[in-house]
């Protein structure tokens, strides 16, 4: 499909042009580069929440309930979920959506499942601009999962306006609750499966953590208890949702962030397309070929090659 | 650098609570390299459908094993006609009487799958049969 027919649809809120454009992104299609550039001035308005924690502690459960909630409050919504695609084959098993089967018929929300397709980071590379995608489309919230987390996978913050994390009694002690990675990047932590033993003890955890983190913005992030299986502190954690939304607003946070976020995501793109012509440049060739086996029979290091070959590719892209 | 995966929407139609034979099938599926979305138990063919858009799959493979495939089947392929789609390859499995296959395969599911089909068959159909350039 051409990019102009795709991004007419996606205005025009069809969402077959939307799941068509999304996958043209998974599989870096270069029409898809086309439309999205042309829809980025339709973007913009969507509040993101990222929802990230460690394997089975909810987060699809909540996500459904979550949407539950906000569509009783007459939002519109576009989930993207997230899990991890096989070192192995490539394949991936989506089960993501089981949960949320009760929305599959609800016109206003738009779920899609994404293999991590080899990218780390929790989301897959195509994930940042499916959300723009779902944007355009005019979903007023897009809530995007991530695969389960463990430690470090952090990328969710550098797209959710909101980060929601997740964590389930009896994982870890105080100590895990003070490691650096995933406990930073909450706005919100989600202590769920609240009818399991040690329940109360897992927020005191983190909310002893938080006591002595250094106070960089006037949010605290609440630590909240919820059951998703019975729907129980899903509507406060909506409450707490927009309580962040409106901090973000009037604090001038979302502008500092959306002029950060502006500059890493430019600089994360040339570097790709930089990359990515070079390589194209390169790989295949005999010189490359040379050169690998070069370094290979220490005949050569990769530090001098690969200073040489970035210095020969701009010198012949100065013409 | 463009890669393009296959994308197979796994699903279970109908009342009937046995998905093991669901399961294995997509993680076949997924070890044959393919991206398979799997929703659950008790879809209806309108949940089936709605689903397969949304994740724009070029397959939808259904399993039945309560009888209930004359109705369920067929529904799927007239609601995906009703939308317009041509190109999303329908396969099913399940128990399927050999009588009930005709029918079937002239309402556009393209091949049904009985018990103690070898899985690289079905790996091997859909891989030859989807139709998305």
């Amino acid at each position: 499909m051409s990019a102009d027919k795709l991004v007419e649809g996606v205005l025009k809120g069809k969402r077959r042009s939307l799941a068509r454009l999304i996958s043209m992104i998974e599989n870096e299609d270069p029409s898809a580069d086309e439309a999205l550039s042309t829809l980025y001035k339709h973007t913009g308005k969507a509040h993101v929440i990222g929802v990230t924690g460690p394997p089975g502690s909810g987060k699809s459960t909540i996500v459904a309930r979550m949407t539950a909630e906000l569509r009783r409050r007459v939002r519109t919504i576009g989930i993207v979920c997230v899990d991890p695609s096989s070192p192995f084959s490539g394949g991936a098993l989506l089960g993501d959506r089981i949960r949320m089967q009760e929305h599959t018929l609800d016109s206003e929300v738009f779920v899609r499942s994404m293999g991590t397709r080899g990218h780390l980071g929790g989301l897959a590379r195509a994930t940042s601009d499916a959300v723009r995608a779902i944007d355009a489309f005019g979903k007023d919230i897009v809530i995007v999962e991530t695969v389960g987390a463990g430690q470090s996978e952090v990328e969710v913050v550098e797209l959710a306006h909101t980060v929601i994390v997740t964590d389930v009694p009896g994982s870890g002690d105080d100590i895990q609750a003070i490691k650096a990675g995933i406990m930073e990047i909450a706005d919100i932590f989600v202590v769920n499966k609240s009818d399991l033993d040690g329940a109360d003890k897992k927020v005191t955890e983190i909310n002893a953590m938080l006591d002595i983190a250094p106070n960089m913005e006037d949010w605290r992030p609440p630590v909240l208890l919820t059951n998703a299986n019975s729907g129980e502190g899903i509507p406060e954690l909506v409450d707490k949702i927009e309580e962040h939304m409106k901090y973000l607003h009037e604090s001038g946070t979302l502008e500092t962030r959306g002029l950060k976020r502006s500059r890493e995501e430019l600089e994360k793109l040339m570097e790709y397309k930089l990359t990515r012509e070079l390589l194209t440049k390169l790989q295949g060739t005999r010189e490359y070929d040379e050169a690998i086996k070069k370094i290979a029979e220490r005949k050569d290091d990769p530090y001098t090659v690969a200073e040489r070959l970035i210095a020969e590719f701009l010198v012949k892209h100065r013409e | 650098m463009s890669s393009r995966k296959i994308r197979v929407l796994v699903a279970k139609p109908g009342l009937d609570g046995h998905d093991r034979g669901a399961k294995v099938v997509a993680r076949a599926l997924r070890d044959a390299g393919m991206e398979v979305v799997y929703t659950g138990l008790r879809q209806t063919p309108e949940m089936i459908v709605e689903a397969a858009l949304q994740e724009d799959v070029d397959c939808i493979g259904m399993s039945i094993l309560s009888g209930a495939h004359m109705a369920l089947f067929p529904k799927v392929t007239e609601l995906l006609k009703k939308e317009g789609v041509d190109d999303i390859l329908v396969i099913g499995g399940g128990i399927i009487p050999e009588d009930d296959i005709p029918a079937l395969k002239a309402a556009g599911i393209s091949k049904l799958f009985g018990p103690g089909t070898p899985l690289e068959e079905i790996v091997e159909f859909v891989r030859n049969n989807v139709k998305k350039a």
